[in-house]
């Protein structure tokens, strides 16, 4: 694959911050987003008249029940009369919203981007998966009354037959990320659960269960990037953005094995490539796989090559990706744990390696030394993957 | 700054219902038309892009990997292999459903088990549930349960289901 890595500036991220993600949150998506701006601006030590770009990153309108979310959200993210974009690639769009920002300023156009995301689930009646019916093939797949979580399922039952892997060895990364979200003070569903709890609750779609996947959430989350010599001047730990990469596979998911998410593989390619990684098990301290299920987890360990086909719950089991493992995965407490607002959700996996390379993730701060990590999102009809690799 | 709602608030909360009556007359296309037709007629067409021998189920007429027009209408079999199967105990507004809707994809005939990508199809399965949870019908060949001609409208529902055999 040929992959550009002609840069004008390196870029680094100075400060970040993020709302509490939370069912029903009472402020509305602009105050969100403010919160979290104002948060990160404060931790970077700039001022809005600093910043010279804007990326909001938001998924399906829908969700929030309002149109043109970028326009919307523009206020409360500082966007105003500034070069300020919206984008949305589904579920990856949290890690594209990074990469736009990124790209912003390695082309030479800002020196300065506040990239924000939000998002706000909870005002779907009767419930937020109604919105997501206008994803399907209207002629095709609508007149079975399909739920999303129908083509997760799928991938999941897929992806355990393919393998033989058993629901119990998936159930653990519930179990880890709910466990690691404990200690992160944003975070809406942390806990200690066991793999029988997981087992046992309500059946959505088999072999989905309740507590297989994460939250209906609202939330923010913001970050402020900029160019080398300002980031020299604001920061004394700025982390740099050394690999990014992106791709889309077709939406015909029926026509394509659901066992390995290739679309993820060409993305964590590109990126590890522009980043001089060649074997990411040896160099990666910390990783974020997007973890929407917890058997989505495992599916993109594997598809970044962390872990061969398959093999990715046998490592778990063994403790490789736990918060003092070789590899800890999800120390936030992912999207399991923390809850899925989704373009915040995936921003919050940026932020949260982020504050482990900078060293001040407080509890949740990762046991050994970390100097490489990656954060990853994903989308749309199993889609969509973003990858973005930083270090300290 | 962030507050969760009270318990006492979740119940007297203002909801304002606003319903957009939205109405949409989407268009198959070329290829999607003929697929439909050929559903009525029993047979399941895809178009073939002899430049890469690949097969697209749905039909469509470009090849995305070629980018170039397809060049022929096969006709595959109306029998392929169960690649996955789920069933769903909740509607799509995530109401809970007593009797589960037990769906899948299917792999269908000519292809290769080797194949990444195949003429698949999305479709109910007259199958158990507890085929589905202990995962038996995955692997497992399958065969169109056709709707009677009379019935048929041009339409996904052409098919009934996919039942083995």
């Amino acid at each position: 694959m040929k992959v550009n890595i002609h840069l004008n500036k390196r870029v680094a991220v100075i400060g970040a911050g993020m709302t509490q993600f939370r069912r029903r949150i009472l402020e509305t998506p602009q105050e969100i987003a403010w919160e979290a701006s104002s948060k990160a601006l404060e931790e970077a030590g700039l001022e809005l008249k600093d910043i010279e770009c804007v990326v909001i990153g938001s998924a399906p309108d829908a969700f929030d029940g309002v149109n043109l979310k970028g326009e919307y959200l523009s206020h409360g993210s500082g966007g105003i009369r500034k070069p300020s974009s919206r984008v949305f690639v589904g579920g990856a769009t949290g890690v594209m919203a990074a990469i736009t920002g990124w790209y912003h300023v390695a082309s030479g156009m800002c020196n300065t981007v506040l990239v924000v995301a939000e998002e706000k689930m909870s005002p779907a009646r009767p419930h937020p998966q109604s919105v997501f019916r206008y994803i399907w093939d209207p002629i095709l797949e609508k007149p079975l009354n399909p739920n999303l979580i129908w083509i997760f399922a799928m991938e999941m039952h897929r992806y355990m037959a393919t393998y033989g892997i058993k629901k119990e060895e998936i159930a653990l990364v519930s179990v880890k990320n709910k466990r690691n979200a404990a200690n992160n003070p944003y975070a809406q569903l942390g806990g200690n659960i066991t793999v029988d709890d997981v087992l046992n609750s309500e059946v959505l779609v088999w072999p989905v269960q309740l507590l297989d996947i994460s939250p209906v959430s609202d939330g923010g989350a913001a970050m402020v990037m900029a160019s080398e010599d300002v980031a020299r001047r604001y920061s004394d730990t700025p982390i740099w953005v050394d690999g990014v990469g992106w791709t889309l596979d077709n939406t015909e998911w029926p026509a394509r094995d659901l066992a390995y998410p290739r679309y993820l593989e060409f993305a964590a390619r590109m990126a590890y490539k522009m980043a001089g990684i060649e074997n990411p098990y040896k160099e990666l301290d910390v990783i974020e796989p997007y973890d929407p299920f917890d058997y989505k987890e495992l599916h993109h360990i594997e598809g970044l090559r962390i872990a061969k086909r398959g093999e990715a719950p046998k490592l778990l089991k063994e403790g490789v990706f736990d918060i003092d493992g070789d590899i800890p995965s999800s120390p936030s407490g992912g999207l399991l744990g923390v809850g899925n607002p989704i373009a915040a959700a995936g921003l919050m996996k940026v932020i949260s390696i982020y504050w482990q390379l900078k060293g001040t993730a407080g509890k949740m701060q990762v046991k050994k030394p970390v100097h490489t990590g990656l954060a990853q999102a994903w989308g749309d009809l199993m889609q969509a993957s973003t990858v973005i690799i930083m270090r300290n | 700054m962030v507050t969760s709602l009270k318990e006492e608030e979740l119940h007297k909360h203002v909801l304002i219902p606003y319903k957009p009556n939205a109405k949409y007359a989407y268009t198959a296309g070329q290829a999607q038309s003929r697929y439909l037709l050929g559903l009525k007629e029993g047979k399941i067409l895809g178009r073939k892009c002899v430049k890469c021998g690949k097969i697209y189920v749905p039909p469509k007429m470009y090849c995305d990997e070629c980018f170039r027009p397809t060049d022929i209408w096969v006709e595959v079999m109306d029998e392929g292999y169960v690649m996955t199967a789920v069933a769903s105990f909740i509607s799509w507004t995530r109401e809970k459903i007593s009797e589960p809707e037990l769906v899948g994809v299917i792999r269908l005939l000519p292809s290769n088990p080797r194949d990444f990508v195949y003429p698949g199809i999305f479709h109910r399965l007259c199958v158990s549930y507890e085929e589905v949870r202990n995962m038996s019908v995955i692997g497992k060949r399958v065969k169109a349960v056709w709707r009677p001609k009379e019935e048929r409208k041009a339409s996904i529902e052409d098919i009934q289901c996919f039942k083995v055999i």
